[in-house]
């Protein structure tokens, strides 16, 4: 019913308005020219300006002061010239806009902050020396960036076969309560807090090998616990998109189903499951409250993920921002380029995945 | 030959002739299923386990002597502040993100703006943290100075006002900047579902671009709005390091968000206690994860139910 009467009401007054100009009455059908946003911005900004060069000149109030008497300015001047429903929509635009651009600020402010800390040290000593004997200056992450490698790789190889099979068991052959309550969990799981996924790993290995326990396989495990839900869900929805019309063809010429399956409906969409598979990958590499819990940090290298604390590089970069050393810089120096290195990795990783699934896309359409 | 001739004649859903690669892989595939089963019963038996201990012990032997509820309550509060604080900041700007991109940034350029946006989720929270911490908590002492000056009669703001500026509202502001991308992906996603039809329909009549939103896609997208910021809800309170870097924690019960003493959070808690305790304080803190666990599990499901029950109504997908 509110539509309904909504819709008479715009219909009305967009019927009427041009019955109603008379001279006298300059009330609606005005436009304002093209202009008049950029324009109203400019001006805003220089009203701004020249009222803060008087009580004081900060960055953020004149962006702050500019973009709010701008919205104010707009729609006022909309209202005047256009009527009020324009103004309104320019109103809203100009707040939907801000927003964006808003939402950008903690975007650019992290790379930023990051990069300008992190450039110091992103040198070859960071990538070759370890943190063993180092008290002050020098020393690197390589113990940390080995044990980010295995750990995750380990993690990559346990879940990658889960996640994968257990999509192809939804999407070919799930028919069910079974399926339905594996789909259900999936969507429980990819819920669980990574710290809780720490702490299962832990608990579990406490179980096993007694309380205190710290290793890379444990941490491993937490990162699989992460890792499988992203996988059955991306892998999910790839194998979905490949057309009924492929496998029937192939049933029809006798192939069996799980040759149907391994020949055609994921060669389809390989490059999909890849792009799903190397964003997982990013998303559990950066994690670092589980690893944290189940691993703990040390300072020489350790390439036995089954014996002892290793170092991760997120770990690595925490420790070495809240506990610092005596002479604090280096320190935080080291913190700051760990922070770096971990998020070129991340972004390589989805640069790599926008890559393969723009070089294996669909061959369907 | 022949025995593909027979395979058809069942209809679909009979047991077809099964080869033994069949069966393997198959069976491969739904023992995948099941194993993800029995890791989710693993989580919850484990934490159990290793919590159960904490739960019987006499209050007098815990951290805090006084019994694991007293411990876990001003966590919890914490938690459950920082995660609030965060969803009522991040959603309107959201909401707002997803429509720029969906209705209102030129075509061309909308996805790359969606890349953009996406590359906010991709972030490491230790990154977050560390930013948080290092810049923004500074950058906020400004601000809650004001917040203090002015509105100090709203309880919020009563102040005193922290000088290094790791308060609860940072800390807030550091979640909201993290679960941004996962509301603004989900609010996306519906809002680009809305019937071309509708729209249509809108314009049509005469309305301005607000109107068709607020008349066509708002309706439509409202229930994926409340369950992305359910799921954005779900990963704050379960966030550990930014909030484990950036607040400054006093254990104190309050919703002064600008001073310096705080609560901490379940998750937070855990990372800085964990590495440095032993024996009951262990099963204390294995505890506190099972009530986070139980938590956001509690979260996650009413998100799903919301997304699910909306998947039955509207026809969309």
């Amino acid at each position: 019913m509110s539509t309904g009467t909504e819709r008479t009401d715009i219909d009305t007054t967009s019927l009427e308005a041009p019955a109603t100009s008379t001279p006298d009455v300059p009330r609606v059908q005005g436009t304002l020219p093209r202009w008049a946003p950029w324009g109203l911005l400019a001006g805003a900004a220089v009203v701004v300006g020249a009222i803060l060069a008087v009580t004081g000149f900060s960055v953020g109030l004149w962006v702050f002061l500019t973009a709010v008497l701008f919205a104010l300015a707009t729609y006022v001047i909309s209202r005047m010239v256009e009527g009020a429903r324009r103004a309104t929509d320019r109103l809203v635009t100009v707040i939907v806009s801000a927003a964006f651009l808003v939402a950008m600020i903690p975007l650019i402010s992290v790379i930023w902050t990051v990069v300008s800390n992190g450039i110091a040290r992103f040198d070859v000593a960071f990538f070759t020396n370890s943190m063993r004997g180092v008290v002050g200056e020098g020393g690197g992450a390589y113990h940390a960036i080995v044990g980010t490698l295995i750990i995750t790789g380990l993690a990559a190889v346990m879940s990658i076969p889960i996640g994968v099979l257990t999509a192809i068991f939804l999407v070919e052959y799930g028919r069910g309560r079974l399926s339905r309550a594996i789909t259900f969990f999936v969507d429980v799981m990819t819920g669980i807090p990574s710290i809780v996924a720490g702490l299962f790993a832990y608990a579990l290995f406490a179980l096993i090998l007694g309380p205190g326990v710290r290793m890379g396989f444990a941490g491993a495990v937490a990162l699989t616990v992460l890792m499988i839900p992203i996988v059955v869900r991306s892998t999910e929805e790839m194998l979905k998109i490949v057309p009924n019309e492929l496998r029937e063809a192939s049933y029809a010429l006798g192939v069996p189903k799980w040759r149907t399956i391994l020949k055609v409906v994921i060669p389809t969409t390989a490059g999909g499951i890849a792009t799903g598979i190397t964003l997982a990958i990013a998303r559990v590499i950066g994690e670092t409250a589980p690893l944290l819990v189940a691993v703990g940090i040390t300072t020489g290298v350790n390439l036995n993920p089954f014996d002892d604390r290793m170092a991760t590089l997120p770990v690595f970069s925490y420790y070495s921002y809240v506990a610092p050393g005596i002479p604090r810089e280096p320190f935080l120096d080291r913190a700051w380029t760990a922070a770096l290195v971990l998020m070129i990795i991340v972004m390589l990783l989805n640069v790599v995945a926008r890559i393969i699934s723009r070089a294996f896309a669909p061959k369907t359409r | 030959m022949t025995t593909t001739q027979v395979t058809p004649t069942p209809p679909t859903t009979a047991k077809p002739v099964t080869q033994l690669g069949d069966r393997i892989f198959a069976g491969s595939a739904k023992g995948a299923g099941i194993l993800i089963l029995v890791v989710l019963a693993g989580v919850a038996a484990f934490l159990l386990s290793e919590a159960l201990p904490a739960i019987v012990a006499p209050a007098d032997e815990l951290p805090g002597d006084q019994g694991l509820m007293v411990y876990i309550w001003p966590l919890l509060f914490g938690t459950l502040l920082s995660a609030f604080l965060a969803l009522v900041i991040a959603t309107p700007l959201a909401v707002c993100v997803a429509l720029f991109i969906s209705h209102y940034a030129p075509r061309r350029l909308a996805q790359g703006l969606g890349y953009l946006v996406d590359l906010l989720a991709a972030v490491p929270s230790i990154v977050y943290g560390l930013w948080g911490a290092w810049t923004l908590a500074p950058a906020s002492v400004g601000l809650t100075t004001w917040l203090n000056d002015y509105l100090g009669w709203i309880p919020l703001f009563a102040g005193p006002v922290s000088t290094t500026g790791r308060t609860m509202l940072v800390a807030g502001l550091v979640l909201a900047v993290m679960i941004l991308p996962i509301i603004t992906a989900v609010a996306r996603e519906v809002f680009l579902q809305t019937p071309k039809l509708h729209e249509e329909a809108a314009l049509a009549l005469g309305a301005t671009r607000w109107e068709m939103i607020r008349m066509a896609v708002i309706p439509f997208g409202r229930s994926g709005v409340i369950s992305g910021a359910m799921l954005g809800l779900g990963r704050a309170l379960g966030e550990t390091m930014a909030v484990a870097i950036v607040l400054s924690v006093s254990g104190a019960v309050t919703f002064n968000l600008i001073s310096s003493g705080n609560p901490s959070t379940i998750a937070a808690n855990i990372a800085l206690q964990f590495p440095e305790s032993s024996g009951l304080a262990v099963n204390t803190l294995i505890a506190s994860g099972l009530v986070l666990f139980v938590v956001t599990l509690a979260v996650n499901m009413l998100a799903r139910y919301i997304v699910n029950r909306r998947r039955e109504f509207s026809g969309a997908n």
